[in-house]
């Protein structure tokens, strides 16, 4: 072999080499559209004031008996949390029941049947934060499901397939937000989906359409003129656990450090 | 090849065989990868169906007004307007047929969600007209005294 062979042999090979693998793949169109951005129309997203909640616990009520979550086990879907922020700095948060029942005392419930009572001139500040699944972007309890049980839908919604879930619960696991659980009939990983049934009708949650100060609101982002993607767009708005990567869907307005 | 390595070999290759064909017979032909890829998208496609599928309790209070016009009218001229119907009434499921009738609930607890009254600044709840459960006349029904369809004090029973 000559130098000039050598060269011109090098000069192939390392341009052969140069080229990815995935340059000489054929894609589907399905592919090809996919890693074009979703063909889909809408991507529900969740928008909650904490402003307006006071705490009535009727989303929690609704939301149980609209979803068949035994009304006496220890689980929900959906919950409310307090939080109180005293003068000295001190930060208590309850959800008694998941405030099933609402808050009717302004004793703070610390588990383990004790309470502890706060004088209304050591506050701070006090509100209500109600919690549900983000319906994250990445959703890492999706990632993890070793059976295919667990999947998002191509309108953002994360369901559970309870005839394929083994009950492994890495999902509860797995989700940073702690809004899976065990069904207590069907021993299956359980979550709220937006009311799958009800948004693929046209209608609101069951928790949206039991608040009777329009604290909770559900939209479709894709859609320009949804009044819940007006607000996520252009005002001031918070998500929970941002430093996960997880791109969670549900919005709040008002939420302060102490939530997490 | 010897017999004590062909032995194992077959059973081995049975084994794996018997689970490929059951794999073919148990796992649905909808189960697979969809629109989202692998990491996202892997599952079985008819069970958006059957989440689809789940019943529709609550009706919303656009259901009610029709039959119930006198009952609608007289709430929305006060603050309770705002309150659906059903987060009292109960979801109406298939309501007149199933359940012919509904089970109000009537208690102090449901009243005391909103009206116990809790000093928190930077919530709603402070601007809601409230109570102290403990010295407000504890042992009677709200509904005793105050009607919840016309809740101002003008409207004490």
């Amino acid at each position: 072999m000559n130098r000039r062979d050598f060269l011109k042999k090098t000069a192939v090979v390392v341009g052969g080499l140069s080229l990815p693998l995935s340059a000489f793949k054929i894609l589907t169109p399905k592919e090809l559209l996919a890693s074009t951005g979703s063909k889909t129309k809408t991507r529900w997203v969740f928008l909650v004031d904490t402003y307006k909640c006071v705490g009535c616990g009727m989303c929690v009520k609704a939301c149980k008996l609209e979803n068949e979550i035994p009304y006496d086990a220890n689980v929900t879907r959906t919950w409310v949390e307090r939080y109180v922020i005293t003068k000295d700095g001190k930060t208590f948060a309850d959800t008694p029941k998941g405030a099933r029942d609402g808050f009717v005392t302004s004793k703070i419930d610390l588990g383990e049947g004790r309470y502890q009572d706060i004088k209304d001139k050591d506050i701070d500040k006090a509100f209500f934060v109600p919690k549900l699944c983000n319906q994250c972007e990445n959703p890492p309890c999706v990632q993890v499901c070793p059976v295919g049980a667990t999947y998002q839908t191509d309108d953002g919604i994360v369901l559970v397939d309870r005839k394929w879930c083994i009950g492994c619960g890495y999902c509860i696991m797995g989700c940073p937000y702690g809004v899976r659980f065990f069904h207590p009939v069907y021993h299956t990983a359980e979550k709220c989906n937006f009311c799958y049934h009800r948004i693929t009708k046209g209608l609101k949650t069951a928790c949206v359409q039991a608040c009777p100060f329009g604290a909770r609101q559900i939209g479709n982002i894709k859609d320009p003129n949804d009044p819940v993607a007006k607000i996520i767009m252009t005002e001031r708005v918070g998500i929970l656990k941002e430093e996960y990567g997880t791109k969670p869907q549900v919005y709040y307005i008002g939420l302060d450090r102490e939530v997490k | 090849m010897k017999s004590h390595v062909f032995r194992p070999l077959v059973v081995v290759i049975s084994i794996v065989c018997i689970a490929l064909i059951v794999r073919v017979f148990y796992v649905p032909k909808d189960f697979g990868v969809h629109e989202r890829g692998y990491m996202y998208g892997w599952y079985r496609q008819g069970n958006i169906e059957e989440w689809k599928n789940v019943k529709v309790k609550y009706q919303g209070t656009e259901y009610c007004k029709d039959c119930h016009s006198d009952k609608y009218e007289s709430i929305m001229t006060t603050p309770h307007a705002i309150i659906p119907c059903e987060d009292c009434h109960g979801p109406a499921l298939e309501h007149p047929s199933e359940p012919p009738k509904l089970a109000v609930d009537k208690s102090r607890g449901l009243c005391l969600r909103c009206h116990s009254f809790l000093p928190y600044p930077t919530s709603g709840r402070a601007n809601i007209r409230g109570i102290n459960p403990d010295t407000h006349n504890p042992d009677t029904e709200c509904v005793m005294c105050h009607n919840p369809h016309k809740p101002s004090l003008e409207g004490l029973k």
